[in-house]
């Protein structure tokens, strides 16, 4: 009996899914180097790194996309990471779709707020990764 | 600041924050207002709706009555009028420019929506009216095989075409509805990534010379300063030996050139940059002076610089020409031509400018053709609908792109959505004007063509 009742609570407090752990640590990157593209088109006026800019921008809203998707459903299941999570990733998001809009002006016009939403796009996405793997933890225990 | 609106709506997620619904400014002629650059975070779009014309024409002014000479053609760009009234149409597609951003990716199928589904022909075809009853009963295939041909000029005995990649020669006689051999490449024309590809052209009056307009390969330099090079310039071209020079430069896409009747100037209608508001940047008319610069990509109707260039060039900018003639934002001028006196009073003395028609602007504008008044060599007055009811409440039945008048008092005008050459001509003829040159043998009465009975049908209905 003591068994069971043990695997019962393993399962409530379930770990993040692989899938949802592959997503949210493919984003991050992916925004980070949108980021550092954004600086290296400002310092350098070289407008190749913009191109670079939009595309990573591009693949990690796809990867955040679904990850916001996934966290939907972390929601009705109860688990971790909850609700904290599905606010940051809708932030980070609704954010980094204004910045992927921004990054579709033409050469200079991107500037400033391609930098800016750039850094805070990044921030936020780091900040929902680290909050969405800190589940192990509580669900490895207890 | 604009930039700081920008982004406090953004930050707002105002997500669709645009700039529709401004009412048209003022902004025709030597002086037009410019407002403050602007842009919500999507470009204001409204994608023509493509419809039949059915039993529609379009609509010219009262006295003058408009045709189809032509139907079911292969995208026609420009027209040239023969010196025996048989009329050339340039038809095709051309362009290559790779997508570069997801952006491109997500507007390309959206703009296409707009324009024929039709695939280009790459050929010349030609049109002949033998008897002079305004139906031009003939037609047939003058050439094939080239890249996307635009711009034509006829110098004595010699076709030139430009084509995309390349300034071709014909050997023409008069008469001919076929040409003899294959062109004779006479210089090539710069093409690469060709993100305006269109090759517009005229001669010189004494025929030495040839202007090639090449527009930019780029909205404003997203493709970098060195996609530009030998862009957004017009050519003079030494057809004897190929050789060319830059005579003027700074103009983003001279889509048509055309020499002013009686002088040796040359006047272009030229294409000015998308995404900065409803209302700016003017297409505009200028005459082109020789080493002049106009700007792109750094400033805009003179010294308005464009902030999304960067690096800036202060000294291009102090020597920036602001045009002589504007036509309003975003109209997308591709059709320049002269009148002449049997065009008729109050058409007699002006340019005739075809405007294609918006994309960039929640209002659309263009989808027409209009006469801007001259008075001693000089735009005077403001534009007046010539042809129009391209695009009537919503729906777009046409896109005017060539016009061409031929001397004997008509308006030839291709349009490239409903694929058919338009042809307009006062209901009475002016003037018995004498025809600048013999008409050709088979042609028996090529001096009236618009002589036609005035009780006949004034349109002839497009096959759709």
């Amino acid at each position: 009996m003591a068994a069971t009742s043990d695997r019962t609570r393993f399962r409530v407090v379930r770990p993040l899914h692989p899938f949802h752990a592959f997503l949210l640590a493919g984003m991050v990157p992916l925004f980070f180097g949108g980021l550092l593209c954004d600086w290296a088109y400002r310092s350098s006026q070289h407008i190749q790194w913009s191109n670079f800019a939009s595309w990573l921008i591009t693949g990690a809203m796809v990867l955040c996309g679904i990850a916001l998707v996934c966290s939907i459903f972390g929601l009705f299941r109860g688990g971790r990471p909850g609700l904290l999570h599905f606010l940051l990733l809708l932030a980070t998001f609704v954010l980094g779709f204004i910045n992927a809009l921004v990054h579709g002006q033409d050469a200079w016009a991107i500037f400033p707020e391609a930098l800016v939403l750039s850094l805070i796009v990044t921030a936020l996405a780091i900040v929902a990764t680290w909050q969405g793997f800190s589940g192990y933890r509580a669900g490895g225990v207890s | 600041m604009n930039r700081v609106h920008v982004f406090a709506a953004a930050t707002a997620t105002v997500l669709l924050a645009s700039c529709g619904g401004t009412p048209p400014a003022p902004e025709y002629g030597a002086n037009p207002t410019l407002p403050e650059p602007s842009r919500g975070l999507l470009p204001s779009m409204v994608i023509a709706s493509p419809g039949e014309w059915g039993d529609r024409r379009p609509v010219v002014p009262d006295g003058y009555r408009i045709t189809a000479i032509a139907t079911d053609l292969k995208i026609p760009r420009q027209t040239l009028v023969l010196p025996n009234g048989d009329i050339l149409v340039a038809e095709g597609r051309g362009g290559s420019a790779a997508k570069l951003k997801p952006k491109d990716i997500i507007a390309g199928p959206i703009k296409a929506a707009g324009n024929t589904s039709v695939k280009g022909g790459n050929r010349l075809s030609l049109l002949r009216d033998a008897d002079g009853d305004g139906t031009y009963e003939l037609q047939s295939v003058f050439a094939e095989n080239l890249n996307a041909p635009y711009g034509l000029a006829l110098v004595g005995n010699a076709l030139y075409v430009a084509n995309q990649d390349a300034l071709v020669r014909f050997d023409y006689r008069e008469g001919q509805t076929q040409a003899s051999g294959a062109p004779v490449k006479v210089a090539d024309l710069p093409s690469d990534i060709n993100h305006h590809w269109t090759k517009s052209m005229t001669a010189s009056p004494d025929g030495r010379f040839l202007y090639v307009g090449i527009g930019s390969n780029s909205n404003i330099t997203e493709r970098g300063m060195t996609a530009e090079v030998d862009r957004a310039v017009v050519w003079q071209i030494d057809p004897a030996t190929g050789m060319h020079k830059a005579y003027a430069t700074g103009l983003r896409n001279p889509t048509a050139l055309a020499i002013l009747p009686g002088t040796d100037q040359l006047w272009a209608a030229v294409n000015e940059r998308d995404e900065l508001g409803p209302n700016l940047v003017p297409d505009y008319l200028t005459s082109v002076r020789e080493g002049g610069f106009y700007g792109w990509p750094y400033s805009y109707w003179g010294q308005n610089v464009d902030p999304r260039v960067m690096p800036q060039d202060p000294e291009k900018v102090a020597s920036a020409i602001k045009p002589d003639y504007a036509l309003g934002s975003h109209v997308a001028a591709l059709g320049l031509d002269f009148s002449v006196a049997a065009m008729g009073g109050a058409f007699a003395n002006g340019a005739f400018v075809g405007e294609h028609g918006s994309w960039n602007r929640a209002e659309p504008v263009g989808y027409k053709v209009v006469f801007v008044p001259f008075r001693n060599g000089r735009p005077a007055g403001d534009p007046i609908d010539f042809v129009s009811g391209f695009n009537v409440d919503g729906t777009t039945y046409g896109r005017p792109v060539g016009v061409t008048v031929d001397p004997r008092g008509a308006l030839i005008v291709a349009d490239d959505l409903s694929n058919t050459i338009w042809r307009v001509t006062p209901e009475t003829p002016v003037t018995p004007a004498a025809p600048t040159s013999p008409p050709e043998p088979a042609a028996t009465d090529g001096a009236s063509p618009e002589a036609a009975p005035a009780g006949e049908g004034a349109s002839t209905p497009p096959v759709p």
